[in-house]
This record gives structure tokens, sequence and C-alpha cells, in this order.
């Protein structure tokens, strides 16, 4: 449990989530990353370049300042760090189970907030862009591969994102040993 | 008449035979070059989207400029401007590039580039630099190896025709610049037969200072001779500087024939650690020597110039131990010093031998006084006692010799138009390859360091002839590639160059590569008149000087619509490129602007001066391909009469009033 508490400090650091797109003119691809606090990519001019070319086909600027929950999310990290310390600590088996379904029910919300971020982008497309495809999304693909127009999307997490799981699979591995053993305390 | 008939039928007969032989002669020769082709050509082959093992580095000649291309493949993979004006990026007409060519004569938009000189670190190549001399207009450039652009320009007072240069020591400590044409010193109205008095030749060291920026550390005054090339010893003779001579006999006129009398010219060694001492002890002359130093600056995307007003300049009278002569028969053109410092060699052009010099001998020859005479204070050692060895009879006009990783050199012969291979210590020849015509410089990569690549050689040709496709009465000067890397040489490739590539250069890609730069980064952009966004572009009038700060991005000028600006107005438009992506740089040209575009690279920002002639409405456009809506990015200038009051106004993407 204080494992799972302390691979997520890793949120802090790295990018939780990973986009790519991939195309003939771009042999490196580009990278973007979303952290818990901010979006960037693999340069610093990595979300310029996503902008510039989501411009073509109308899409909304992706600007970090206007996504809420940018703000939002790294206080109920420390949230999830801070409890899970004190779930390890106190040890009782209810705080287990609330700890981990209160996890993965941020999870579910967190992962539709992004679907719901990823639906907006690929929808709300300005009726004066340049470049029209009609009856094509351009929403990004919540996990996995897909191809809009030139590009080959990919949505995965990134290390931070990893670590994430990680830590929600050992959280899940601790209360099940505490609920079926009640005794011994599990680390 | 029958006879004469028969006569005539014979006579034919006997013409026909004959082209019939020759014709035969000519398919079985192009027969054997097929028969090399097949290997040749997958040893030079890099498959699409793959890399070359190595960088050349071509020196353009008459073109002023250096061409980059990749070995084996021969491919071109740029020109980088240097000495002349480049319509293509802008370079020599932007504002921030102008000040690059200005010497004390003024702006100097040309100049014949002879040698690349990559910059070392204990001999070795290390990818840093490369150092190119302006030959006529006495300069020395330094081209930045992480943007491949020219980041120094110096010029030399004192010299006529920079020639002996940029050859660099083993640490880059210095790289020198020796006169070819000696000249009045101090440069003044004279009898050009009044020569042998006034005229001197001037050797010019230039070092490093800590920001690695050149500046002039001395000077040495020698009597005029023409002094031809250089280079730094190593290793053991490192410390010292060897410049091959001409016309010792120090003559002005017809000098094919009266430059051509001595037996023997000299090779000059310059003991470069004692003129340090020399300069330490105050043991030179600070001279008036006006020579412009010019910057480019990464950060401001501009460059400077900045004039110097002295040199200092030692003399062999007062720094006795500064300079020996070697004598060497024949007008030595190269002088190279093998990878282990010992070996000197003395390319006489006229001579049919090659000599070689010992440094160990001529070590010994300073320290037993071994003098043959002095002149000018300089003493000439006894040509016996700093001779290493001879390669007889190798072939005809030796020019220059580079070395492999296996103990063996490489020499061009310019009029037998071969490159002959021989033994370092025993000078037995081991192979010889004709050149597809008259080569002059032959590079291999690391050939003139302490550690030569010893797989590849270029041969510099001067005369092309049939190699091509006709191309009218001037044709591309063409290159050679032989593999080295076997007991006999094998040509393996042709290939066209940019102007007049006297010298080459060559360094393992993976030294460069790796550091090569993709964008400048926006932030860092410290320009004058910069706009690091949108928000930031404006038009701002002072009198009748006008400044238009706009930016670039896909696909779009900021502003795009300017309104305001007068006829006789001096208009600077200063573009920012705001992408940070690799490889989109965008453009600007406008109609009827006297000058050339800007090419302006991700973070750069460049200026373009405009001085409006007529009103009228001109438009503005990205010359650059750089997206689907290339053809969408551009604009319109307004330019209103002289005295106008139509106000200053500027905008980009404003509602349309018809709409």
């Amino acid at each position: 449990m204080v494992l799972a508490g302390a691979l997520m400090v890793t949120l802090f650091f790295w990018p939780m989530w990973n986009i790519t797109l991939l195309a003939p003119q771009y042999p490196d691809g580009v990278h973007m990353h979303i952290y818990i606090n901010k979006i960037g990519g693999a340069t610093k001019g990595t979300l310029q370049n996503v902008n510039i070319l989501n411009h073509y086909i109308g899409m909304k600027e992706i600007t970090p300042e206007s996504i809420p929950e940018l703000k939002y999310m790294p206080p109920i990290v420390i949230f999830f760090i801070i409890t899970a310390f004190l779930v390890a600590f106190l040890n009782k088996k209810w705080m287990y189970w609330t700890w981990i379904t209160l996890l993965l029910l941020i999870l579910a919300i967190g992962l539709y907030d992004f679907y719901l971020w990823e639906y907006d982008y690929g929808h709300s497309l300005d009726p004066k862009a340049p470049m029209k495809f009609e009856g094509e999304s351009f929403q990004p693909p919540l996990i996995g591969k897909k191809e809009i127009i030139n590009f080959t999307a990919i949505s995965l997490p990134h290390i931070a994102g990893v670590f994430l799981i990680i830590s929600t699979l050992l959280a899940m591995f601790a209360t099940y040993l505490k609920s079926r053993k009640s005794k011994t305390i599990p680390s | 008449m029958k006879r004469q008939i028969k006569y005539l039928i014979s006579a034919i007969v006997v013409v026909a035979f004959i082209a019939f032989i020759a014709e035969s002669c000519n398919t079985s020769q192009q027969a054997n070059t097929g028969a090399l082709t097949n290997d040749a050509a997958s040893a030079v082959y890099v498959a699409p989207g793959e890399h070359d093992e190595f960088y050349g580095f071509f020196s353009g000649g008459f073109s002023g400029q250096v061409s980059v291309y990749g070995l084996p493949s021969g491919r071109l993979l740029k020109v980088i401007p240097v000495f002349s004006q480049d319509a293509e990026k802008g370079y020599g007409y932007n504002e921030e590039t102008k000040p690059m060519l200005n010497t004390s004569f003024g702006f100097v938009p040309w100049d014949d580039a002879h040698h690349p000189e990559l910059s070392q670190t204990n001999g070795e190549t290390d990818g840093r630099f490369l150092f190119i001399n302006g030959n006529n207009t006495p300069r020395v450039a330094k081209i930045d190896l992480t943007t491949f652009e020219t980041s120094e320009i110096i010029e030399i007072p004192n010299s006529g025709g920079n020639h002996s240069s940029p050859f660099t020591t083993e640490n880059s400590e210095y790289v020198v610049a020796g006169t070819r044409f000696s000249v009045p010193y101090p440069q003044k109205d004279v009898a050009i037969d009044s020569y042998k008095e006034n005229f001197k030749g001037m050797l010019t060291f230039i070092k490093m200072n800590e920001e690695e920026q050149m500046e002039i550390a001395f000077q040495v005054l020698l009597p005029a001779f023409d002094y031809d090339l250089a280079h730094a010893g190593k290793g053991k003779s490192h410390g010292w500087m060897f410049f091959t001579t001409y016309n010792t006999e120090e003559k002005h006129t017809l000098l094919e024939v009266n430059a051509s009398q001595n037996d023997k010219d000299f090779i000059a060694a310059i003991d470069w650690k004692k003129a340090e001492e020399f300069i330490a002890q105050g043991n030179y002359k600070e001279v008036p020597a006006e020579h412009y130093v010019n910057r480019y600056d990464e950060k401001t995307h501009t460059a400077t110039s900045t004039l110097q007003k002295t040199v200092k300049v030692l003399t062999p009278e007062d720094c006795p131990g500064l300079v020996y002569f070697l004598p060497t028969p024949k007008s030595p053109h190269g002088v190279d010093v093998d990878p282990t410092g010992e070996y000197i060699i003395g390319s006489g052009k006229l001579s049919a031998d090659l000599t070689v010099h010992s440094f160990t001998n001529m070590l010994s020859a300073i320290e037993n006084k071994e003098y043959e005479t002095t002149i000018a204070s300089v003493p000439v050692l006894k040509y016996d006692k700093v001779l290493g060895g001879v390669v007889p009879k190798p072939g005809l006009g030796p020019l220059h010799t580079e070395f492999d990783d296996k103990g063996n050199a490489y020499t061009t012969f310019f009029i037998s138009s071969e490159v002959v291979k021989w033994k370092v210590g025993t000078w037995e020849v081991l192979d010889r390859i004709p050149t597809y015509y008259s080569v002059g410089h032959l590079m291999i990569p690391g050939g003139d360091s302490k550690k030569p690549d010893g797989k590849y050689l270029v041969a510099l040709n001067k005369i092309t002839k049939d190699r091509y496709l006709p191309t009218g009465p001037e044709m591309n000067h063409s290159a050679q590639l032989y593999d080295i890397s076997g007991d006999k040489m094998k040509l393996l490739l042709d290939f066209p160059t940019v102007g007049e590539p006297h010298y080459a250069q060559g360094i393992a890609a993976s030294k460069i590569k790796s550091k090569s730069k993709k964008i400048y980064p926006i932030e860092e952009n410290e320009h004058a008149h910069r706009a690091r966004g949108e928000k930031e572009t404006k038009v701002v009038r002072e009198g009748n000087v006008v400044r238009i700060y706009m930016t670039s991005i896909r696909s779009h000028f900021s502003p795009d619509n300017i309104e305001g600006i007068r006829v006789g107005d001096k208009v600077y438009v200063h573009l920012t490129n705001l992408e940070q992506d690799f490889d989109v740089p965008h453009g600007l040209a406008i109609q009827g602007a006297r000058n050339a575009e800007l090419l302006v690279m991700p973070g750069q920002t460049e200026t373009m001066y405009w001085e409006p002639q007529r009103e009228g409405v001109y438009p503005f456009y990205c010359t650059d391909f750089c997206s689907a809506l290339h053809q969408e990015m551009q604009g319109y200038i307004r330019v209103s009469p002289k005295g106008s009051n139509v106000p200053l106004k500027w905008s980009m993407g404003e509602p349309d009033p018809e709409s």
C-alpha cells in the first residue's frame, strides 16, 4: 500500500498520457504529453505543432489554461498519496476498501472526462476551417490506435500513467490480502 | 584516270579501317570501366532514407561558398554561404548578415574560398568548426557545425592573396593566414619595380580567444616571396608551422618564367611556441593595420562588424630562432606533415622527385647551426642535413599529400593526372591510379590529422572535359571517389561539384550529426526587433523610417494588411518565424523590393530593407513551400504618395467589410 502511494508521486514528474501522431513527413512523430497539471510534448514546440496541424481542420486550439482539470488533478493526487500512507499506517480493512473504491471511481471519471475532451476537440470544429472532411471524425482514440486522415494517432499511458496502473493494481492486491487474512500487514 | 580511282578507293579503305580500329578500341575501353562499375555501384550506394558515413566539406573556390557532400554517395547536402552573397538564403542581402561581408575596403560581396579546415582536439578532427580562407580580399571564416552557418569572418591586414590558410594546429590554438602575393609594407603608392626594396611577405597567426572567437595574435614579417601552402606540425613537431614558398627570386612580372629559375625554394618553419615567448617579452612592434572582425550572434541572429586598429608584428631580426628556411626543390606547392609529425613532405611542383624533410634532422641542424646562408636574418638550413628521404620519380607535377592509418602516403600529380600511393619511411611507390583530369588537392577524412580514416580518398580535379553530359562551354568541376582500404586503389564514383573545389575535408558523420540543431528556441531570440508572438507584432514610424514587426507561422503572416507606407520611406521588415518544428522555414518576398528574399529559420528573426518607389498596393508572400496552405500565405502593403496622410494601419484576419 505504501508502494502504491509512493508510485503516485511519479505523476508529478512524468507525463500520465501520450498521444502520438505519425505521418511520413513526421519521421520522429509528434508526441503530445499530458501531465496531471500541464500539457507538453517531446519538444518545447510540440503543443504549438499540434495546434498548427489542428487549425487546418478547424479544431479548437489546445491551451492548458482552458482545461480546469489540470488545476484540480494535483490536489486529488496529493490526497490519494497521503491517504494511502494513512491507510497503510492505520491498517483497517474498511479503509482499504474505501480507498480503492474511491480511486477506481476517480479513474473512471477521469477517463470519461478525457473522452469528453477528446470528443469536444474532435467534433467542435470551426465551420470556417480551411479543410472540411464530410463524415470524418477527428477524435483521437481513448486508448489504442486510430487512422485520422493522413495521420495515425496512438493514445497510450506514459511513464507516470503506467505507474498509476501499477499503483492501482498494488492497492487492489493489498486490499485483497487484507480482506483474506485481516491479520498481517502487507506493505 | 583508272589508276587514280584505284588510289582513291584504296585510300578510303585505309581510312575506314583505321576508323574501325579506333572505334573498337573506344568500345573496349568503355567495357573496361564497365567491369569495374558493378561492385563499385554497391560500394557507393546509400539506400533511400539512409545516411552517408562521412560528411565532406568542399571549398567552393570562385563561388566563395562551401558545399557539403555525403560520402560515399556523393550527394550534395547543402551549400553554405560564406564569402559570397547568396540570394537563395538572403545571406549578405538581409540586414543581419550584411556586416559579415564588411572589410576595410567596405562591403565585398565575393571571395575565392580555397581550403576548408576542420577544428582539431589532440590532433584529431572534433566536428566543432570549419575554417576557410578567402583568397582575394584576405579573410578567414569560421563555420559553426551545429548550425552549418558562417559565424565569423576576420580580415587579414598586410596581406595579399590569403592562400596558405587556414591550416590549424593540433588543438586549434591557431589557424594561419600566409600571404601568397607579397605587397608593400606598409601598403603604399610605390613603383612596382621597387619590389625588392618595398615589398614584404606576412604570415598571420589567428588564435581562438576564451569565447572561441578568432583574433589576430601576431604576424611574422618575411622576405617578399610567395607563401603558397602550410601545415602545422603534430605530435613531436607540435609547436611548429610550415609554409611553402615560391618566387624566392622576388620577381614581379612574368612569374611563370621568372619565378621558376631557382633550383630550390624554401619551406619556412615557424616556431610558434617561441613566438608566444617573444610576444610575452614584448619583443614585437604594434603597427597600425585596420581590419574588421565580423561576428554573427546566434541569440540576436545578427552580425556585428568591429574595427581592429593594430596588429603585433614579429621580425626575424628581433626574434632569433623564430624562423628557419628549409631548401626544397623547384617551387614547392603543398607541404604536408605525416600523422607522426616526423616527416614534412614538400611537393616541388616542377621537380622530378618528391622531397621529404625529417623533423628530427631539422632540430639537430638547428642545434648544430648547419646553415647554408642567412636571408634577411633567417638561417637557411643545409638541404642534406634536413632531408629525410626522397620518393624518386613518382610522377609529374606533385601537388599535395594526405595519409591513411597504415603508414601510407597518397600524392596527387597534376601533370601526369594521377594519385600515387607510397610508403612513408621506405619511399617505395606502391600503387598509382589515374584521375579525370588533372587533380589538384586530394582528401582522405582526417588525412592531414593525427588520426586518418583510411577508407576513402577524394580527388579534386581541375579539368572535367568529357566526364558528364556536356553543358555548354562551362562544366562543373569533377571529383572522384576511390576506395583505399585495400592494397590497390579502386575508382568508385565520379561526381560534379559546385564552383571550383580546391580542397575538401572529411569527417565521420557521427562526430557532427547528433549536435546538429533543428530549430532556434523562440524564447532565446534576443533580436532587437523580434516579435516573439503575434501579440508583439506592430508597425512603427519614426520620421521616414518604418519598422514592420511581422511574424510567420503556418500559414499566415501577421500583420498581412499594412497601410500608411509612403514612397521614399525606408522600410525595415523584421520577420520572426514563430515555428518551433524542424525544417519549417518561411520566406518573404515583396514585389519590386530591390533585394533578395528572406529565408527565416524556426525561431529566427531576419530583416528585409525596402525603399518603396511607386504608389500602389503590393503583394508579399512566403517563398518556401511551407504547408498545404502555403499558396494562401500572402499579404498586401499599400504604398501612398510622399506626404500622404493615410494613417499607419496594420491587421490580420479582420472581418471582411463585404461579408
